[in-house]
């Protein structure tokens, strides 16, 4: 048995049946990282012997009968924007280079209570603000597919660390497609759920209103799984949902039949790359030879969303980083007075993409211009939602890609942010409309890249996302080549 | 001054709400708690941390609300007020600017020229900060979190007043309002109450507004007083003297009388309010309005006109014990437990006030217990102590709330009823005191009053002075 290629799901059926232990297959990830580590630097933070302790725990709790679920003893890796009580958590960034939290992320919580074993933190964008991974304070991680190439960003390290097998599964966070693109860059499954699904208590904000916690994993299987344990009404964020329909599993049924999907035009025009283009118009064609109605339609303003989306992230990040500060944790420069200290503290502690939003999300809310900037993009955000509101009375998903390239060289993409921003361009909607998207690989492109298939759902409609997307990942595994 | 002037004020007032817990944690909000033992990561602003309001804050602020004649917003907001200082750990406040809770409102009060209503622009509901400590021998600061989070409401008031006395009534009114709905204790010295002063001057008759000054650091009412007056007149001089008034801030300085400028338009910081992404918007149904306004407490002047219907009571008393909700819940308590209500308020009137004035303290401070205070009546009703004794039990009383049945009990100041004993101490009085009885006998009757005297003492005091007369003159 590959204990690495299989994937958490059946990992956990594995270490039930005695096959192997929970401590085999940390073992097992811990030689893993320490052979690939050097090379593709997906994480801040491997806390190798605590994770082989508490793998020691789970195991006794599975032989005992008390952990039965499919979670139980599979090692995971967690982006390092979510608080891991008692573990180094950074954000990527200087200025929390030595913050330890006392409480760990409600999701975290929630996957520790199923079984899931920490491997540790995973390489992101600093403070998740980036499409690479390469504004990390820490170093850029490398593409497990090419590591010429970038994985993709910001949860970067979280997608890399699946591919390379460096664990079973991830979390990562997706605020303007955070989760989706680097899925999509590094040949994973990756999800953003129904904003207030996942309780974003204990993830370091970036933009509150965007910000969803999801999984990075191997299959649509896993990712069914992952949902449904990390989803909760948590009381400790206002904005948690409270969900009956959380049993995600049960839309692991591979059926399409009769299912409307609408192919917004919009997405394939001008700056899509054809191989991509031709690999996700293919994975609509093999739905529809299955029973699904595919047709193309006009979603519109799309070109607003990325200048909307950048003032609204930018100016609540403005905000949610003032705390970094030197006060009360964290890196504090050594300066004579308040002032001095802030200003040394906050001008050494972030890197320049942090800066640059700070900078931007200042602007957008000082007085003057927070009509014309602030409140014109949230005019326009309630106005996207409208147009998808739209949409969804026709259709059960909107399917597109992911990105509109696969994963560009490292060092391409910094040189020019506004083209960086660009690239987010079919996933930022869906966080401004509070909606779930899924990426599914769907195909390579000539040098072997990654690309992934995109599906977008009403809110709260993730089981028809799911059951979509499984479908189209058990056609491609069966049909073989029929997609590429 | 060659010109006439006319003051224009309008108030600031923040109040910190009564609640157990704070507006977005569930710390405690005790006072006096040891530095940062009420704290977590909400109100510290650790990352990852997020808030939930306290829905009894909302409760607290509608209530004061209702009471004002506001208008409750039915979908309200919190907003961030963004700016750097280390005792506010996120270095943004949640506070309310866009849709705050309640607005438009009114209070009357009394003035000279008879009843005035001042407007209530808003009010909105708010985070209080921590505490910055210097340690001068390290040349350190520390800060102090247990305050962070504290629920405030700011009533922020129309420019409608014109003079320290109505500003003083105002505040004298927003307060009984705020005590009788429990929301607040409103103590200016302990800062659960604080007022900053908004004063412009401009000439008896212009339409426009002067330029104004923010006056802070008010710490009570005297304060609050001396600081209208001397930043009218600061105003005035100025403008007599063809100089302008500088929009600005102002500290008070109580030692000195005096204020300076803190800081001024010019240097205002742009605090780059927007909606807080982490709270939910407040939707206030029918039935949270109902509620709550069914929940409204009797308030000072229908409770006035009750006490003048059920109790014989003079208005000067129902006057001053309806000043504070506290008294006048301990007077009414006092009296379901039998006490009669002239007594009741005799105790409260006469020896509480002036206890109370003794020890600087306000009504609110009042310790003891209604139970003890219908007891001390009782036992002074039965003639169980005399008038002398009770005062001296009720001192006791209101300092450490002690039982005063079993306070006479332990101290032995029970009233002799026994008849032979007091005989015999009266006759032994008599032997004792042949002139005053020959004096008396003589017709001088103030030597009666001395051999009462001289009885009591041998007494101890623990005698009935009636029956003591009474024995006197029989046996003489």
């Amino acid at each position: 048995m590959e204990l690495l290629s299989l994937s958490a799901v059946e990992l956990a059926t594995a270490i039930k049946e005695g096959k192997t232990t929970a401590v085999e297959a940390m073992q097992a990830v811990l030689d893993k990282i320490r052979q690939s580590e050097e090379l593709y630097n997906c994480y801040v933070t491997v806390d190798g012997e605590n994770a082989l302790r508490r793998a020691q725990a789970v195991q006794r709790r599975i032989e005992s009968g008390e952990l039965t679920g499919p979670l139980a003893g599979v090692p995971m890796a967690v982006k390092d924007n979510l608080c891991t009580e008692g573990l180094l958590t950074t954000c990527a960034s200087k200025i929390l280079s030595n913050f330890v939290p006392t409480f760990s992320a409600e999701a975290v919580l929630n996957l520790e209570k199923a079984g899931a074993v920490l491997i540790g933190k995973t390489n992101m964008d600093e403070f998740a603000m980036g499409s690479t991974t390469e504004t990390s304070a820490y170093g850029a991680t490398k593409n497990p597919r090419n590591p010429e190439h970038v994985p993709g960003g910001s949860s970067g390290g979280s997608a890399a660390a699946v591919a390379a097998e460096e664990c079973f599964f991830a979390l990562g966070s997706d605020t303007g497609g955070s989760i989706r693109q680097p899925a999509s860059f590094c040949g994973v499954v990756g999800m953003k759920p129904t904003y207030g699904t996942v309780s974003r208590y204990g993830l370091v904000a970036y933009g509150s209103s965007l910000d969803q916690i999801g999984p990075l994993c191997k299959t649509v299987e896993d990712c069914a799984v992952i949902l449904e344990t990390i989803a909760s009404h948590d009381e400790k964020d206002s904005t948690s949902v409270e969900r009956q329909d959380t049993d995600f599993t049960s839309a692991l049924v591979k059926e399409v039949k009769g299912l409307r999907i609408g192919i917004p035009r919009d997405y394939f025009g001008e700056g899509l790359d054809p191989e991509v283009k031709t690999a996700v118009l293919q994975a609509a064609e093999l739905l529809k030879a299955n029973g699904a109605l595919v047709e193309e339609f006009d979603l519109s303003l799309v070109d607003y969303a990325i200048p909307a989306y950048y003032t609204i992230a930018a100016a609540e990040a403005s905000s949610n980083l003032e705390r970094f500060d030197g006060i009360k944790y964290g890196y504090r420069a050594e300066a004579e007075g308040l002032h001095q200290m802030y200003k040394k503290t906050r001008s050494q502690g972030f890197g320049p993409e942090v800066k640059r939003r700070i900078m931007l999300g200042s602007f957008v809310l000082s007085s003057g211009y927070y009509d014309a900037y602030y409140l014109k993009a949230l005019r326009v955000k309630a106005m996207i939602k409208k147009a998808f509101d739209d949409a969804f009375a026709k259709y059960d998903c909107i399917l597109g890609p992911a990105a509109p390239t696969t994963a560009p060289k490292l060092g391409e993409s910094l040189a020019d942010p506004i083209k960086m921003y660009l690239g987010d361009i079919y996933t930022i909607s869906v966080n401004l409309a509070g909606l779930p998207g899924i990426c599914v690989p769907c195909g390579t492109d000539g040098r072997g890249l990654p690309i992934g298939l995109q599906l977008i759902g009403d809110c709260f409609r993730e089981k028809q996302l799911l059951q979509a997307a499984y479908t189209y990942e058990q056609l491609r595994k069966e049909g073989g080549k029929a997609d590429v | 001054m060659s010109k006439e002037y006319e003051t224009v004020i309008g108030l600031e007032v923040h109040v910190e709400l009564a609640t157990k817990t704070k507006i977005f944690c569930g710390c405690s909000t005790a006072f006096g708690a040891s530095p940062n033992s009420h704290t977590c990561p909400v109100c510290t602003g650790m990352p990852g941390s997020l808030p939930v309001l306290n829905k009894k804050v909302l409760e607290y602020a509608v209530a004061v609300g209702l009471a004002l004649n506001c208008q409750i917003t039915r979908e309200c907001k919190f907003d961030r007020k963004n700016y750097f200082y280390p005792d506010n750990p996120q270095n943004y406040q949640i506070s309310q600017l866009y849709l705050p809770i309640c607005r438009d409102g009114w209070v009357e009060i009394d003035t000279p020229q008879g009843a005035k209503k001042v407007g209530i622009h808003e009010i909105h509901m708010e985070e209080d900060a921590g505490k910055l400590i210097h340690d001068e021998w390290e040349d350190a600061t520390l800060v102090d979190y247990n305050r962070s989070g504290v629920p405030l409401i700011e009533i922020v008031s129309e420019p409608d007043m014109r003079n320290a006395d109505e500003v003083i009534a105002y505040l004298e009114k927003l307060r009984l309002v705020i005590q009788y709905l429990g929301a607040s204790d409103c103590k200016l010295q302990e800062g659960s109450m604080r007022a900053d002063v908004n004063l412009s001057v401009r000439e008896k008759g212009a339409k426009e507004f002067g330029t104004r000054t923010e006056m802070k650091n008010l710490n009570s009412f005297r304060a609050i007083a001396r600081a209208v007056e001397g930043e009218k007149n600061r105003q005035i001089d100025l403008l007599e003297s063809g100089e302008k008034v500088i929009q600005e801030t102002r500290r008070w300085d109580e030692n000195k009388e005096t204020s300076y400028a803190m800081r001024s338009k010019e240097d205002a910081q742009d605090y780059r309010y927007f909606p807080d992404p982490d709270l939910t918007p407040v939707s206030i149904s029918d039935e949270f309005l109902e509620e709550i306004r069914r929940r409204q407490p009797e308030f000072r002047t229908e409770k006035m006109k009750r006490y003048r219907e059920e109790f014989d009571l003079p208005d000067y008393d129902i006057e001053i014990i309806t000043s504070s909700k506290h008294m006048a819940d301990i007077f009414e308590a006092t009296v379901a437990l039998g006490a009669q209500p002239k007594k009741v308020s005799n105790w409260l009137m006469v020896e509480t006030l002036r206890l109370l004035k003794e020890q600087e303290e306000d009504p609110e401070d009042i310790r003891f217990s209604p139970e003890n205070l219908a007891k001390l009546i009782r036992l002074s009703e039965e003639k169980a102590i005399n008038s002398t004794v009770a005062k001296e039990v009720f001192e006791v009383m209101f300092r450490e709330n002690v039982d005063p049945e079993q306070y006479v009990e332990e101290k032995g100041l029970k009233m002799v009823s026994d008849e032979g004993a007091l005989r015999k101490t009266v006759e032994e009085v008599i032997a004792a005191n042949p002139q005053s009885v020959q004096d008396y006998r003589n017709g001088k009757e103030k030597a009666l009053g001395f051999l009462v005297g001289q009885t009591m003492k041998a007494m101890k005091g623990k005698a009935d002075p009636a029956s003591v007369n009474r024995l006197l003159k029989e046996l003489l």
